[in-house]
Order: structure tokens, then C-alpha cells, then sequence
């Protein structure tokens, strides 16, 4: 199988095709990895406030080194700053945060997705692995639209999109919307459409390497 | 009179024994309290359950703890991270519990212990194998988990300042687990980087009221876990 990593959209590319899709006043979570790039592609003209669930809604960029602070930190544990207008507050709060709705949009990275828009993100469930979950299934609970940014293929070249998920789910039902480095996916109730294909990447070419059907 | 103040952290910790459950601030080493870690090192309590949301890194402060064998059962989020050698070890080997929880369900299961609710129903973790064999019940049609409040008989966390009734403040992300943890314990044993007068605290604006604390230490320049660990240093030494 072909690792499809070199093909279609950089990493940049994903980040900013989601940051497109954030509306003005959205307050927004992101997940570890590529989704921490978005902040950097929202358009100047919009505020969006990012919420870090270890307790600060309002987390600006990471500081230079002789200004971080080692208890200013985001979810990946990563020196941040906080904007003029942020505020802490505790871990209970930030999850009333999360889980009761008030977070607009959340992006995460996945294992895999399967066509229903069941998520896994967590474990590979292998015996020796040592499990560790984080907010992953707090967010999916509560959180009102869910993307998920990823490469299309692992690095084994196998479909990350699938029929159905067979690592531990983290959520069952609950992503809207995949960016991937080969198309913009959206989950709906009769299946995985294609809204937005990557430049000199064929309908065909992005089915073969997803094992759900795709609908254009 | 009412004064929290105790002198040193060892004080502090003295009556910690064996088979207790123990809550300990921090994110990270964001709000962990170091001081009071290493003094629970020294004191030696065995057979401990720790409430934690990460289980330490490389060979200091929590995961030193654990290295110690002092703690027989972890109950958090997410127990790797960067250098966290010491309790994958263990765990493969089989010589530590682990009760994985969601952060969420974590966070609130602390709250709940502290605020006399016994449990609650969340819909975090359905469908996953986090909720296999939980009570579960249809609530407004979607389904939910029961989960149970946590209480520990101490807790141990860090903050920025704080008074002789107990009254804190924090610093930044450092708040993280502590004001719910400081509730949910019997005895919330307090590092604070500054102890200051009765009234120095703005009513308005402080985090934790005194009476969810039991014991304040004041540690004027707590180490920093990433700092230890970069120098290699282990505790004990």
C-alpha cells in the first residue's frame, strides 16, 4: 500500500482549510498535533477564542523561551500565553465547559473514522499499551460540531476512513466533518460525501485509498 | 484561634499512613506540588490510592512516588507522557492498579465527592469500552453512565498564595485540579509560594474559601519538575 502522506495537502494546507470553516465568535478547542496549527490560518478579521481544557479559555501563542511560564501551559502541556481578556478557572469548570455545550466547534486528530462518524483516537488496543484517554471523550460528549484533521492513509498506507472502526471507539457518532491531506469529508446520515477534493487528487484515487464508500 | 499555617512540609504530612487515598494537584508540573510529594517520600506511607491526573515524570515528585512503591493503585486521565518511565514500567509488570478515567468524569467525580453528591450520570464515555459494565440509563433520549463521586482522605496541592484560614489563590493553569481536590478530601494539605496577612486576599477574588483547607506550607521557590528532570535528579537521592 502507498503511503499518501507526500500527496495532495501539507499539514499547513489541512490546518488552514479548517480555520476557513471557523466562524467569526466561535469559541473552539484543538486537539494535540496538526489541530494546533490552526490557530495560525484563522483570517485576521475573525475572533476566535480557543479554550485549553487544562483551565484557560482565551490561550494566545506559545511566548518567546525568556517569557514562558512553566505553569502556563496548554493540553500538550506546551508553554503558551494567555490574550488580554482570558480567564482560568478549574478543571470541573472547564468540563462544564466542554460537556455542556458551550464549546462551538472542536478539532481533533483520529486513528480512524468510520462512515457513521464514530471516532478513534485514543488506543490502538493493544495488549502492552499502556492506556491514557485525556479529554478525547469529554470533548466528543460534549462539544457541539466535531472535525477531525488527519492524514488520509496511517503510514502503512491502510485507509484510516473505514466501514467500521475497529481500535476502542472514543465517540460513537460524533464527527461532522473530516479534513484529510486528499479531501474534505462530510459525515451525514446517509453516508461520507465529498465536498472539497485536494488539487491533482481524483474522486477515484481518494476512494481507493478509503475503505466507506464516498459519495460525491 | 484558627491558623493552617504549619511549619515544614514534613509536619505537613506526618499523619499520611498507610492504605489512604490521596489526591495530588497538577497537570503536568503545571500546580504539582513537589515539596509535599517528596515529604510523603520520606514519610513513607505505603499501600496508597493517588487521585492524579498524570503519574509523573522521570524519577521526581509523583512518579518517584510511585517508583518508591508507596502507591498500590493510580486513578487517573492519562498516566505517559514525555518522561514518564517509572509507572509504564510497573504497570506492564504488573505491580501497580490503574483505573483509567476520562478528564472530565475525573474532574467532576471530584467535585462530586466534595459537594455531597454520591454520583452522577455523564455521557462522556458511552459506547466505549470505558463504559463497559457501568450502570447506564436513557435520559432525555441519549444515553448516559452512572459514575461515582471520588473522596480521598487527604489531598495535597500547590498555590500561589495563601492566608492562615486557608483562603487561596492560584497561579495560571497551576489551578487546574486543586480547588475541587481541596474539597473532596478530608484534609487538603496547601504548598503556597507566599503565606500573607488576613485581608491581603481580595474576598472577590479568591479561588479556594479556607474551609476546604486543613494545612498551609509555605515553599517560597518550589523546584520545577521539568528542572529535575533535565538534571537527572532522583528522589530519594
Amino acid at each position: 500500500m502507498l503511503d499518501t502522506k507526500q500527496i495532495g495537502w501539507s499539514r499547513e494546507e489541512m490546518a488552514q482549510k479548517v480555520a476557513l470553516d471557523i466562524p467569526d465568535g466561535s469559541y473552539v478547542n484543538l486537539g494535540i498535533g496538526i489541530p494546533e496549527l490552526v490557530a495560525d490560518f484563522v483570517p485576521k478579521d475573525r475572533e476566535v477564542i480557543y479554550q485549553t481544557e487544562n483551565g484557560l479559555l482565551g490561550m494566545g501563542k506559545a511566548p518567546s523561551k525568556e517569557m514562558e511560564d512553566r505553569e502556563l501551559v496548554n493540553a500538550g502541556k506546551k508553554c503558551i500565553s494567555a490574550i488580554s481578556g482570558a480567564s482560568y478557572f478549574h478543571h470541573a469548570d472547564s468540563f462544564a465547559m466542554i460537556r455542556g455545550g458551550h464549546i462551538d466547534i472542536c478539532v481533533l486528530g483520529a486513528m480512524q473514522v468510520s462512515r457513521e462518524g464514530d471516532l478513534a483516537n485514543w488506543s490502538t488496543g493493544a495488549e502492552d499499551a499502556i492506556p491514557a484517554v485525556g479529554g478525547a471523550m469529554d470533548l466528543v460528549a460534549g462539544v457541539k460540531r466535531i472535525f477531525v484533521i488527519t492524514q488520509h492513509t496511517t503510514k502503512k498506507g491502510l485507509p484510516k476512513i473505514i466501514n467500521n472502526c475497529t481500535f476502542p471507539l472514543t465517540g460513537k457518532n460524533v464527527v461532522e466533518r473530516i479534513y484529510t491531506n486528499l479531501a474534505i469529508i462530510e459525515v451525514k446520515k446517509d453516508g461520507l460525501f465529498i465536498k472539497e477534493l485536494a488539487p491533482n487528487v481524483d474522486f477515484d484515487f481518494v476512494q481507493r485509498h478509503t475503505q466507506a464508500t464516498l459519495s460525491q | 484561634m484558627i491558623n493552617k499555617i504549619v511549619e515544614s512540609v514534613s509536619q505537613a504530612v506526618k499523619e499520611i499512613h498507610n492504605g489512604t487515598t490521596i489526591m495530588i494537584g497538577g497537570f503536568g508540573e503545571a500546580g504539582s506540588p513537589i515539596e509535599l510529594i517528596h515529604a510523603l517520600i520520606d514519610n513513607g506511607a505505603k499501600n496508597l490510592t493517588v487521585v492524579s491526573n498524570n503519574t509523573g515524570s522521570g524519577h521526581i515528585g509523583l512518579a518517584a512516588l510511585i517508583e518508591n512503591k508507596q502507591v498500590k493503585k493510580m486513578i487517573c486521565s492519562f498516566p505517559r507522557t514525555a518522561n514518564s518511565k517509572v509507572f509504564p514500567e510497573l504497570y506492564r509488570n504488573g505491580e501497580i492498579e490503574l483505573e483509567l478515567v476520562p478528564q472530565g468524569t475525573l474532574a467532576e467525580r471530584i467535585r462530586a465527592g466534595g459537594s455531597g453528591i454520591p454520583a452522577f450520570f455523564t455521557p462522556s464515555s458511552v459506547n466505549t469500552p470505558l463504559a463497559e459494565g457501568k450502570e447506564s440509563r436513557i435520559i432525555n433520549g441519549t444515553e448516559n453512565v452512572l459514575e461515582y463521586a471520588i473522596k480521598a482522605d487527604y489531598s495535597l496541592v500547590k498555590c500561589n498564595k495563601a492566608d492562615r484560614y486557608g483562603n487561596l489563590v492560584y497561579h495560571a493553569t497551576a489551578r487546574n485540579f486543586g480547588p475541587i481536590m481541596c474539597m473532596a478530601s478530608k484534609v487538603a494539605i496547601v504548598q503556597a509560594k507566599q503565606i500573607v496577612e488576613l485581608g491581603e486576599l481580595n474576598p472577590e477574588e479568591v479561588i479556594t474559601p479556607g474551609i476546604f483547607v486543613k494545612k498551609v506550607v509555605e515553599i517560597t521557590n518550589p523546584s520545577h519538575e521539568s528542572d529535575l528532570v533535565a538534571k537527572q535528579i532522583k528522589y530519594p537521592c
